[in-house]
């Protein structure tokens, strides 16, 4: 028996050994090009070239040592784990949860409404800036646009792909139409809501027929049309330069947060003037328009139309045969996703007081698709914890100015943002490809509710 | 002194028109064996390679960088050698790349629910353009022209890298045709497309089939590649995006999982592109490609040469 152990042993570390040496190879074959040998301008702007072999070890080296370590301890000893949980018979999920479990909603929803008085309390009124509008304002943009495509992606099992047209739908009426009409915040956000829920009816329309991955190509080609015709209508959009100079948000038209105005926000209750007050105030409007994205996503669910939605997503077929109109419901999903894009988009064109067609790039529709997927469509609460994870992740990459300490001073986080994020997104999938909460909660059920597993929904197949 | 090409069509209608439609053959061309790529790999696990169109831009950096090397180190070099090392060299490498990326990325979520593969291909796609953009700076990367002949017929003109590019790819697609449909390989692959479980039965290995699937879809990439930065003289790093789309709607125009669709609908995007900037407007190009993407689509989801979705119960 001990025999039989240490021969599968040195078996192991073989293999082990070969695998590594064979990762090696190919990681060199792969990098040798791109990482080995840089290509730049010289003063003549010439293109030339030099050797990077250093770098090139360092991946090499990189891949060997990890599919090494991978083969000959980590994936015995996850296998070894396996086994010993499988013959104690005790399964993962256990009934008792933990006080933070059961009240994290509550939990995080006190956090948040304290969120940017910590912030100041923490760090000043001027340090906060950036953690209440880079992280706070930048992740719930994200989270009330993921909860919009969840509508669409999770519920109604329609793959969109184009979801950033919507969101620059809302943008553009709010910037054009206070631009060149002079409306208010607060009459042009329910407006961007309705245009872009109109724009999803007239997108939804046509498509209507298609499913699964057709569906998917045609949303992403209205998408890069809206943008492309955002480019090229110059005369009203400007085109890549832009609307520019877009009206702030007012306290309900009680204060402005104009700093010349004479019914200032800041000189009216005595405080100094900060734009801080001003980004706090677009926190607690954006963290509002989120709750109501999530009410009404709630609420809908438990509505005929919302369970319409979930049955078109596990079956359509039977759908159809049991007389559920497949036409008003998909559209009704089309329709509402895009109108919580509208509402975020007009939200986003007033805090940036800027929008060009840069910001409505196909990239965006990307990330914000992987949200909803790695949170683990239809929930909720995993769509938020995405939402912080890979955007306040790779905004915490602008943050990190020890590293040049590190890589010397010519390194840029920056760069390596959306390097990360797109390795990220691979490798969420990889380990969790139910998504980040792989759990369900039914609407409706038989006597008790109990959570399902995630693998029991169906993508649906649009 | 040549004059500028409108003075010189003015009123030649039909040479403006034949000009067009071979610069249109020339893109479309390259899109075409983009195209092939998106549509093997579709029909074959039923997945979009989103990530195919940086590997495209790989291929173009790949022999970029050949180009590069070889130059400095053998001035003389003759044209034709070096245009064959730097297509042998991409195809290669991309080959090398697919076979990780489907190994790595795919290959284990096989099994697993419709949206994963396509999430990681978005990733993948985006981790590789920022890995050359990292690795090689965000620059564009111009090269000097490689092939400059020029030939006039009358008022038309035909440089010899268009004739290049038209004549590579017919190798190309012949021998493509010849693999998938008389070989025992391209008999595992359209087995493997049909039914994964029963080629799987009857003894064909379907993991291996899928890896040299992928590796042929990146050699042509490569390929395509390469004739991308032969034709505009320049590379970077999101060149991978438009072209990918443009050829993923070829594919999709021409019947997704379909060979000779693939071929027919990259010919068509580049006419469609290349006679739309020419009679319309350029702006408005990739417009035009995309409404024609959405029309075909709505009226014919099949595609020109796809074969009708059976719907299962």
């Amino acid at each position: 028996m001990a025999y039989t152990t240490e021969n599968n042993q040195s078996g192991l570390m073989a293999k082990a050994i070969k695998e590594g040496i064979f990762a090696g190879l190919i990681a060199f074959g792969m990098f040798l090009l791109f990482v080995g040998i840089e290509t730049y301008q010289d003063i003549n702007n010439q293109l030339v070239w030099r050797t990077r072999w250093g770098l090139l070890a360092v991946f090499v080296a990189v891949a060997a040592i990890g599919r090494f370590v991978t083969v000959g301890f980590i994936k015995p000893h996850l296998d070894a784990r396996k086994l010993a949980k499988a013959k104690t018979g005790v399964l993962e999920i256990s009934d008792k949860k933990s006080f933070f479990h059961r009240h994290f909603l509550k939990i995080a929803l006190v956090f948040l409404l304290c969120y940017p008085f910590l912030a100041m309390l923490i760090v000043g009124r001027q340090g906060s800036l950036k953690y209440v509008d880079n992280f706070g304002i930048q992740i719930l943009i994200y989270v009330m646009l993921a909860w919009g495509l969840n509508i669409v992606v999770g519920l109604a099992g329609l793959l969109d792909l184009g979801y950033v047209a919507f969101y620059a739908v809302g943008a553009y009426s709010y910037a054009l139409l206070s631009s060149y009409f002079g409306f208010s915040f607060w009459l042009l956000l329910p407006m961007a809501g309705i245009l872009a829920a109109l724009w999803g009816v007239i997108l939804g329309f046509p498509v209507l027929r298609l499913r699964g991955d057709y569906l998917a190509i045609v949303t992403l080609a209205f998408g890069e049309i809206i943008r492309l015709v955002l480019i090229n209508w110059t005369d009203v959009t400007r085109g890549t330069f832009g609307v520019s100079g877009i009206a702030k948000a007012s306290f309900f038209g009680i204060w402005s947060f104009d700093v010349g105005a004479a019914n200032n926000f800041n000189k009216a209750w005595g405080l100094p003037s900060s734009s801080v007050y001003y980004k706090m105030f677009l926190f607690y409007i954006i963290l509002a328009l989120c709750m109501l994205t999530a009410y009404v996503t709630i609420r809908l669910r438990r509505m005929p139309i919302g369970r319409a939605w979930e049955a078109l997503r596990e079956d359509e077929i039977a759908c159809r045969s049991l007389g559920i109109n497949t036409v008003t419901t998909k559209l009704t999903a089309f329709a509402t996703g895009a109108m919580f894009g509208g509402f975020a988009g007009s939200f986003f064109a007033a805090r940036q007081g800027f929008v060009s067609p840069e910001s409505f790039v196909f990239l965006e529709s990307a990330v914000i698709l992987a949200i909803v997927v790695l949170g683990g469509m239809g929930s909720l609460t995993g769509i938020a914890i995405a939402a912080v994870v890979m955007v306040g992740g790779t905004e915490l990459l602008r943050e990190m100015e020890f590293l040049k300490h590190i890589f010397g001073p010519d390194f840029t986080p920056e760069l390596y943002r959306m390097l990360l994020f797109g390795l990220a997104m691979i490798i969420v999938m990889l380990f969790k490809p139910r998504g980040f909460v792989g759990t369900r909660e039914p609407t409706a059920f038989l006597k008790e509710r109990k959570a399902v597993s995630g693998s029991f929904t169906k993508e649906g197949h649009g | 002194m040549v004059r500028p090409l409108k003075d010189r069509i003015r009123g030649k209608y039909m040479e403006y028109f034949i000009q067009q439609l071979i610069n249109g053959l020339t893109l479309g061309s390259i899109y075409g064996l983009v195209a092939i790529g998106y549509t093997m790999v579709y029909g074959i696990i039923g997945m979009i390679n989103f990530a195919h169109g940086d590997i495209f831009m790989l291929g173009g950096f790949a022999a970029l960088i050949i180009f590069l090397i070889l130059t400095s180190f053998f001035a003389g070099i003759p044209v034709a050698l070096l245009l064959l090392l730097m297509l042998l060299v991409g195809m290669l490498m991309t080959g090398l790349w697919n076979w990780t990326i489907e190994r790595v990325a795919y290959r284990p979520l096989r099994g697993s629910f419709r949206l994963a593969p396509l999430i990681t291909a978005i990733g993948m796609s985006i981790a590789l353009s920022n890995f050359i953009q990292v690795t090689q700076g965000p620059r564009n990367k111009p090269i000097p022209p490689l092939v400059t002949d020029t030939y006039h017929f009358g008022d038309i003109t035909i440089s010899l890298k268009q004739i290049l590019i038209v004549v590579i790819t017919s190798i190309l697609l012949f021998a493509f045709w010849y693999i998938v449909n008389k070989t025992p390989l391209g008999r595992a692959q359209r087995a493997t497309e049909q039914d994964r479980k029963m080629a799987a039965l009857l003894g064909v290995d379907v993991d291996k089939t899928i890896s040299i699937t992928f590796i042929m879809g990146a050699a042509l990439a490569a390929v395509a590649g390469a004739m991308y930065l032969m034709y505009y003289g320049v590379a970077s790093f999101n060149d991978g995006f438009i072209p990918g789309v443009k050829a993923f709607t070829a594919a999709v125009l021409g019947g997704i999982g379909s060979l000779p669709g693939a071929v027919l609908g990259g010919l068509l995007i580049g006419l469609i592109e290349s006679l739309w900037s020419a009679y319309f407007s350029i702006a408005y190009k990739d417009v035009a490609t995309f409404a024609i993407l959405a029309i075909v689509l709505i009226f014919k989801p099949t595609g020109i040469l796809g074969r009708p979705e059976v719907e299962k119960v």
